[in-house]
């Protein structure tokens, strides 16, 4: 059989034996072992953590709206810095880019699931736990995590809460997801690709992938390896991160870091593959520079590993290591710069248009590239004395994980969400959300920039009287920038029950690639046997 | 290269033109605030040598950076107008260039090597802290620093001056509100002055803006770092690492005096610290009744204290333990003072023996067995408090 073009039988629904679900809502979501249940179930959750990180953030951005005091007291906003970002990181911005690696690879590469499809559903059942054990413990005496998603040592163990095991376990449940999650991936990449799709005709989606798994795989043992020392520091006298018994607390920094920075890459290299379906789709036109890609991200993820002592510049390193780690950090906005470069001229002499994904890929090119260019400023030693926490820093990573990560994602929604829902999205609703977040992010994020270069240190709950009017700028742009995030909830909603122009096989005219020649909704078994690859 | 940063420093003051219009846009939709300073929109340029170039180098990158930007968007604008279905245009199958790639690959490469190399210098400079004039020792705690200048006998602590009141918004916030403390660093114009920098208890960060200056204190282990002021002149800065509660109130002020100004700064302060000795000597012979006990304590209380067992003496529950109806504030006096002047291990709980007077330690000690209903009626005296050091030093 050839797979399949619209007027295949699966669409006919002659063949229903492909689209048999299980019965009931419990055997279907809970024991699911199907890689796009389970695909939904992540990204569902993800968007779920996203507005419960989200509504933190509003908790911050209220408190600071204004100088002084009002809402909340210092501890709780420490609470509220660090599950914040730990929400984001591990909760709404990693399980996003699984569900889509869930949704799409088997998809695009011709497989009928994912390798290891129990561990699928265990990897994905995981996350829940995990984050209620977290959230929890913001109800607990004492409060959550207050220490900053980075949880230094010594302010993470011999000055932290009580709960910071529950902490550390919930870190540990989410490394375990994330590693089976990549494990998952790979085999999947690497054994189950349909005859005939050779590593150099993978999607780039795909290949940006299989490299964040190896990341994942590499570094998140590392993670694991920080919180429990950070455990037996606190509970079982220890001594890895206290001088007073040998230890010492920057070697803390180090473990984080060399875990942290190619965590970085793990959150943004996905969003490189989800540009490079978009720009070419909409350009009509194929991408540009495609094995340049390849190893531009290779390369990317390669120097992930070497960078690390970046976040760490003030700490007193001797001079050659700070020297060492600056051009390490200089070298990788070269392969960044190929990548922008190669998505800016596969538009180049294309035939453009400028629906909601494109619009989205659009502003991730530019928004993104602007968190580069902080980046490579942030990467000059002696400059990053002065930016080293400061809200400059927090300009620059919400940059690249706001209007960058989480575009992506939005982007992807929008390209595949007739693939997964069969109907198309409500346009009209979809463009306000587009423009909204993109003018509100920009007034959330942009004068960060200068509370930073004025000299406001990040973290802290209450600021000096100049600072006061751009805060309440930046406070106005985040209240907006959370709104607007409502709209896409709506949209969503519309598309999943069903509300809306039924979805052609492949609406997008310019789109290439095997999900698109399969029925929308994608039926709930695809490429039982494997596709025929041109 | 002369021609080239000629037209830098061009653009960057026209930068900053444009920078303040835009601030008086801003602060027109919000002159509500009537007291906010002005806020600048850009890095400091600072008072030392090294503050300059690091200025320089920051607008440097930063024009290059706006170059590149301006030549790729342009590029993808050009694109986005001109390139459109809706304009008839019809998309070129072209996916591959090796000359072009090649190209953009290393003209990079060369742009940063052109950066590295001013920003190598600079940091070789800014890491170089030998030969010092004078060596302040900087020690961070929750939440504040203390200073003690080298071959002297001056040390002290210095804490945030803003008041509770203003922190939650029941009196006019003052002009330097959170960048101001009770005991300033003061430091000399024109020498070089080493800092050693360390903490007592979490990882702080000592950082004033105008001096470049940002370094970690890391308990258990000492960092250096150096400057020479070249203006007389306030400084403000303010801890830049994460370390707890009241991280954001624990700034820095430096004030920057003439040589022989500082000098005799320096030596008004070694007699006072005689002075203050000598004092102590006298105070054990003196005694305290509960009025004068519970104002000193009172005060004494709000400024060392209240930030972690709270004004009202109940703590922040599985965090910092209640003082009101506690076993150690009604029950064992010597306990009791004991854990104010020497800490507790392990905690949160500083030593405060030497970061008061015998008669702030009486003082306090008494507030708290006094105040909440903790009702005691013990009136506490410096003499006591002597009697627990000695005790302990033995």
């Amino acid at each position: 059989m050839s797979t399949g073009s619209a007027s295949n039988p699966l669409a006919s629904g002659v063949d229903d034996h492909h689209n048999h679900k299980p019965n009931g809502f419990f055997a279907r979501w809970v024991f699911t072992t199907n890689h796009k249940d389970i695909g939904s179930l992540y990204l569902l959750f993800s968007f779920a953590m996203f507005l419960t990180g989200g509504a933190m953030a509003m908790v911050i951005r209220a408190e600071l709206f204004q100088p002084g005091l009002q809402l909340v007291e210092p501890n709780f906003f420490n609470q509220m810095t660090t599950v914040h970002g730990l929400i984001m990181v591990f909760g709404a911005v990693m399980p996003a880019f699984v569900g889509l690696a869930n949704w799409m690879i088997p998809v695009m590469i011709g497989a009928p699931d994912m390798a290891l499809p129990r561990m699928n559903n265990w990897s994905f059942w995981i996350l829940p736990f995990a984050f209620s054990l977290m959230l929890m413990t913001l109800f607990m005496e004492g409060g959550g995590p207050n220490f900053g998603w980075t949880f230094y040592a010594p302010l993470s163990t011999k000055y932290s809460p009580d709960s910071t095991a529950l902490f550390v376990f919930a870190v540990h449940l989410m490394g375990i997801s994330s590693i089976m999650g990549a494990i998952n991936v790979i085999v999947t990449i690497v054994n189950l690709r349909a005859p005939g799709m050779t590593m150099m005709k993978l999607p780039l989606f795909v290949w940006t992938w299989l490299i964040t798994a190896f990341l994942l795989i590499a570094v998140m043992p590392v993670l694991a390896g920080a919180v429990t020392m950070v455990l037996t520091d606190k509970y079982f006298g220890t001594s890895f991160f206290d001088a007073a018994g040998g230890g010492d607390p920057v070697m803390f920094q180090h473990i984080f870091w060399f875990f942290g920075h190619p965590e970085v890459y793990i959150m943004i290299l996905p969003s490189f593959g989800i540009i490079s379906a978009i720009v070419p789709t909409f350009s009509r036109k194929p991408l540009f520079g495609y094995a340049s890609m390849v190893y531009a991200t290779a390369s990317i993820a390669g120097l992930s590993f070497l960078v690390w002592a970046h976040h760490m510049f003030t700490t007193g390193m001797p001079v050659a290591a700070e020297l060492f780690f600056m051009y390490c950090t200089m070298l990788i906005s070269i392969p960044t710069g190929v990548k922008v470069f190669n998505w800016v001229a596969t538009m180049w002499r294309g035939s453009l248009t400028f629906e909601v994904p494109m619009l989205f890929a659009i502003a991730f090119i530019v928004l993104f590239t602007i968190g580069g260019f902080s980046g490579l400023m942030l990467a000059i030693t002696p400059v990053d004395f002065q930016y080293h926490d400061t809200y400059f820093v927090v300009a620059h990573f919400h940059y690249v994980l706001v209007s960058g990560a989480i575009f992506s994602i939005m982007a992807a929604s929008y390209y595949w969400l007739p693939k997964w829902t069969g109907y198309m999205y409500d346009d009209y609703l979809a463009k306000w959300h587009f423009w909204c977040s993109l003018i509100s992010v920009n007034v959330l994020f942009f004068p960060m920039h200068f509370l930073g270069l004025a000299g406001m240190p990040r973290r802290i709950p209450d600021y000096a009287l100049q600072f006061a009017n751009v805060n309440a700028v930046v406070s106005l742009g985040g209240f907006a920038f959370g709104l607007s995030q409502l709209i896409f909830l709506v949209v969503v909603i519309k598309c999943m029950r069903g509300k809306g122009e039924r979805a052609a096989a492949k609406p997008w005219e310019g789109a290439e690639g095997l999900e698109w020649e399969m029925p929308s909704p994608a039926p709930y078994h695809t490429h039982t046997t494997p596709p025929e690859i041109k | 290269m002369s021609q080239l940063e000629r037209s830098v420093i061009t653009i960057s003051s026209l930068i900053r033109s444009v920078h303040k219009c835009g601030y008086l846009v801003l602060m027109m939709g919000f002159s509500n605030s009537a007291l906010a300073k002005s806020m600048p929109f850009n890095l400091t340029e600072g008072v030392t040598d090294v503050s300059q170039q690091v200025y320089d180098l920051h607008m440097t990158i930063f024009i290059i950076c706006c170059v590149i930007g301006l030549v790729v968007f342009a590029a993808m604008f050009w694109a986005i107008f001109n390139h459109r279905k809706d304009k008839g245009a019809q998309a070129a199958q072209f996916h591959e260039n090796t000359k072009v790639e090649i190209i953009w690959t290393a003209i990079p490469f060369v742009i940063l090597i052109g950066m590295a190399i001013p920003a190598t210098k600079t940091l070789i400079a800014m890491e170089d802290p030998s030969d010092a004039d004078l060596t302040i020792q900087v020690t961070g705690s929750q939440w504040k620093w203390h200073y003690k200048y080298f071959g002297h006998d001056v040390e002290y602590y210095s804490l945030l001056a803003s008041r509770q009141d203003q922190i939650h918004n029941q009196k006019q916030k003052r002009e330097n509100y959170l960048l101001e403390v009770d005991y300033p660093l003061v430091l000399p114009v024109g020498q070089k002055v080493r800092f050693l920098v360390t903490s007592e208890d979490v990882i702080h960060s000592w950082w004033v803006p105008a001096f470049a200056v940002k370094k970690d204190a890391n308990p258990g282990f000492i960092n250096e770092a150096w400057t020479r002021i070249n203006e007389p002149g306030i400084y403000r800065g303010q801890c830049a690492e994460l370390c707890g509660k009241d991280h954001g109130f624990m700034p820095i002020v430096v004030i920057a005096k003439p040589v022989d100004e500082f000098e005799t700064w320096l030596a008004e302060q070694e007699q006072k610290a005689v002075a203050a000795k000598a004092e102590e000597q006298a105070m054990l012979a003196m005694s305290m009744d509960m009025d004068e006990m519970m104002q000193l304590g009172e005060q004494v209380y709000n400024k060392h204290c209240a930030a972690c067992h709270q004004a009202n003496g109940e703590g922040l529950a599985g965090v910092f333990p209640a003082l009101k109806g506690s076993q150690i504030a009604t029950q064992d006096i010597l306990g009791h003072i004991n854990i104010v002047v020497h800490g507790k291990s392990g905690t949160a709980m500083q030593a405060f023996g030497k970061q008061l007077t015998l008669k702030e330690l009486a003082a306090v000690i008494g507030y708290e067995r006094n105040a909440w209903d903790n009702n005691t009626g013990d009136v506490i005296q410096p003499a006591q408090v002597k009697a627990v050091m000695q005790q302990k030093d033995l």
